[in-house]
């Protein structure tokens, strides 16, 4: 092979990898794929909407038995805990739960915390200040955002509960609780959220595989102005 | 060995002369830079004055920024004087460049050496010690029996005349209980200025460590153990809030802001804080001074699981706060 030949030939092996890790590091950049919270379609208008689930597996993926969320985009179900939300606006969330409970390593996340009226509603019933994770299904998971001082605790489904998800995405056939709540955002910033439910079966103090991941059992509320 | 060429001219200056210059030049170095380090940047040393345990460990930082000047400044002295002292000229012919002459003991300096360190680590020693016995402990978490404490202390949280505020970490938040406030637990730390605190930190989980950065005070909350530290906050204002021990995923999120109020303002807070949090008390564990985890992922369920063997609920009357 000539000296030009071979110029030629690291030239466009060097050219494939910068390509290939550019392109990795795009993916990267985007994944996973950030939610953005949709116009509310009840209340008043400059309101938005999110609709999540959260499902005892997801099924899939490199960690298919990782308990986790996902997001609803047009209908469709999507793995991602990265929210993208508009500043000082209420955001109605709605949360279909669908794993079964235990007691919450400190109870203190029983009461919700940070949410317009500092209540949920559970099931369409009336709004309540307190799920009591000693008694009848426990706490499934909670969506809590420490940095804004929201807490939301979501009981779990029977543990006897015969008609259960298993594979991600759940339908609403499936055996599960619908919480609904609203906060009001901030200012434009990055909020970590997570769930305090120590859900991470098979992991010391319950806090390791999903619970230990990004993209599962937290992520960010991405607000923007 | 040496050679000719390396012994001095009898016009170059002698091994006395050489540090006798050296000598001065670290004298003045050192002085200046004590004076600097201790006047000039001493005051705006971290962690503040927000706390007397704060004013303590700046008020350490000063004296230990100031005693490491001496020694930073002979490093440099030294250093700089045979840079450009003792350098072979590049003028110099390679095959002239001959070694130095060989080093031999002198007792009077190793003598010298090994006193003045000696000295000083005792001294220090000395220094620290004296700072933590006449200052409870100067804001660090120093056990479950802490050997210096502040008077009003009592290992009994129910009985101790100091505000018990319990630092309670877990993956990844803090929440701070008040036993002498009938166990109320809040997401956020509020303490009155003026009054002696006694933080009780302890994890429900991993290691984390509690870091109220402007009070200078730090204690590692370890599981299975109450971790004790004392301050009083001087200051009305924020308390910056993080973990600083590496403990997960969340753990660069695991900050908060805490307050400094005024001691009528607190009061306020907690009647505020009672009735927020009204409906949860009673779901709350006993307080205990550690919370082990129970087989099926709660802490002392009430009702459900044993009780612990630590001190009994602190009273629920605010009255109990001298």
């Amino acid at each position: 092979m000539t000296r030009p030949m071979r110029a030629t030939a690291v030239g466009v092996v060097f050219a494939v990898f910068v390509a290939g890790v550019t392109m990795l590091f795009l993916y990267f950049l985007n994944y996973p794929p950030t939610v953005a919270a949709a116009a509310a379609t009840t209340g008043s208008s400059g309101q938005e909407e999110i609709h999540l689930q959260t499902v005892p597996a997801l099924g899939y993926g490199p960690h298919p038995t990782y308990v986790s969320y996902l997001a609803d985009i047009n209908g469709k179900w999507v793995h991602t805990t990265m929210f993208q939300l508009k500043a000082n606006t209420l955001v109605h969330f709605t949360i279909d739960q669908y794993d079964t409970g235990s007691t919450l390593r400190n109870s203190f996340m029983d009461q919700v915390q940070g949410t317009v009226g500092s209540t949920e509603v559970l099931n369409g019933g009336s709004p309540v200040r307190i799920i009591n994770d000693n008694t009848d299904n426990g706490i499934g998971h909670t969506f809590a955002v420490p940095t804004l001082g929201v807490s939301v605790p979501m009981p779990g489904i029977a543990s006897a509960a015969t008609n259960v998800c298993s594979i991600a995405p759940c339908e609403s056939s499936f055996d599960h609780n619908t919480i609904t709540f609203t906060i009001k955002t901030p200012a434009a910033g990055l909020y970590p959220w997570q769930c305090f439910v120590p859900c991470g079966l098979g992991w010391p103090y319950g806090n390791g595989g999903g619970m230990s991941t990004l993209g599962y059992m937290g992520g960010f509320l991405k607000v923007v102005a | 060995m040496t050679t000719d060429a390396a012994r001095p001219a009898p016009g170059d200056r002698t091994d006395r002369q050489h540090m006798m210059r050296i000598g001065i030049m670290w004298l003045v170095a050192s002085v200046i830079g004590m004076v600097l380090v201790y006047f000039v940047w001493g005051p705006h040393m971290p962690p503040g004055t927000d706390s007397n345990a704060a004013k303590i460990q700046q008020f350490d930082n000063r004296v230990l920024g100031t005693v490491a000047v001496p020694v930073m400044a002979f490093v440099w002295v030294y250093t700089a004087y045979a840079l450009t002292h003792w350098r072979v000229k590049s003028s110099t012919p390679v095959d002239e460049i001959v070694d130095g002459p060989a080093l031999k003991g002198h007792r009077g300096f190793q003598a010298a050496w090994l006193g003045i360190t000696s000295l000083t680590v005792i001294s220090l020693f000395i220094f620290g010690t004296v700072e933590l016995d006449t200052n409870a402990g100067a804001g660090t978490g120093s056990g479950q029996v802490p050997i210096f404490t502040p008077t009003g202390y009592n290992v009994d949280a129910a009985k101790s005349k100091l505000l018990v505020v319990q630092v309670i970490g877990q993956q990844w938040r803090w929440t701070f209980r008040y036993p002498q406030y009938g166990g109320l637990e809040t997401a956020q730390m509020v303490v009155p200025a003026g009054q002696e605190v006694q933080y009780s930190v302890t994890s429900l989980d991993v290691i984390h460590s509690f870091w109220a950065v402007n009070l200078g005070v730090k204690a590692d909350a370890n599981p299975g153990v109450d971790n004790v530290a004392f301050a009083t906050a001087d200051k009305i204002g924020s308390v910056n809030i993080r973990c600083d021990e590496l403990c997960g995923l969340w753990h660069g999120a695991m900050v908060t802001t805490g307050k400094v109020v005024s001691p009528a303002d607190f009061k306020t807070w907690v009647t505020n804080a009672q009735a927020t949090y009204q409906q949860l008390i009673p779901f709350l564990p006993p307080y205990a001074d550690i919370y082990l985890p129970q087989v099926d992922g709660g802490y002392y369920d009430p009702g459900q699981d044993p009780l612990p063997s630590g001190p009994p609920p602190g009273p629920a009357s605010p009255s109990a706060i001298p």
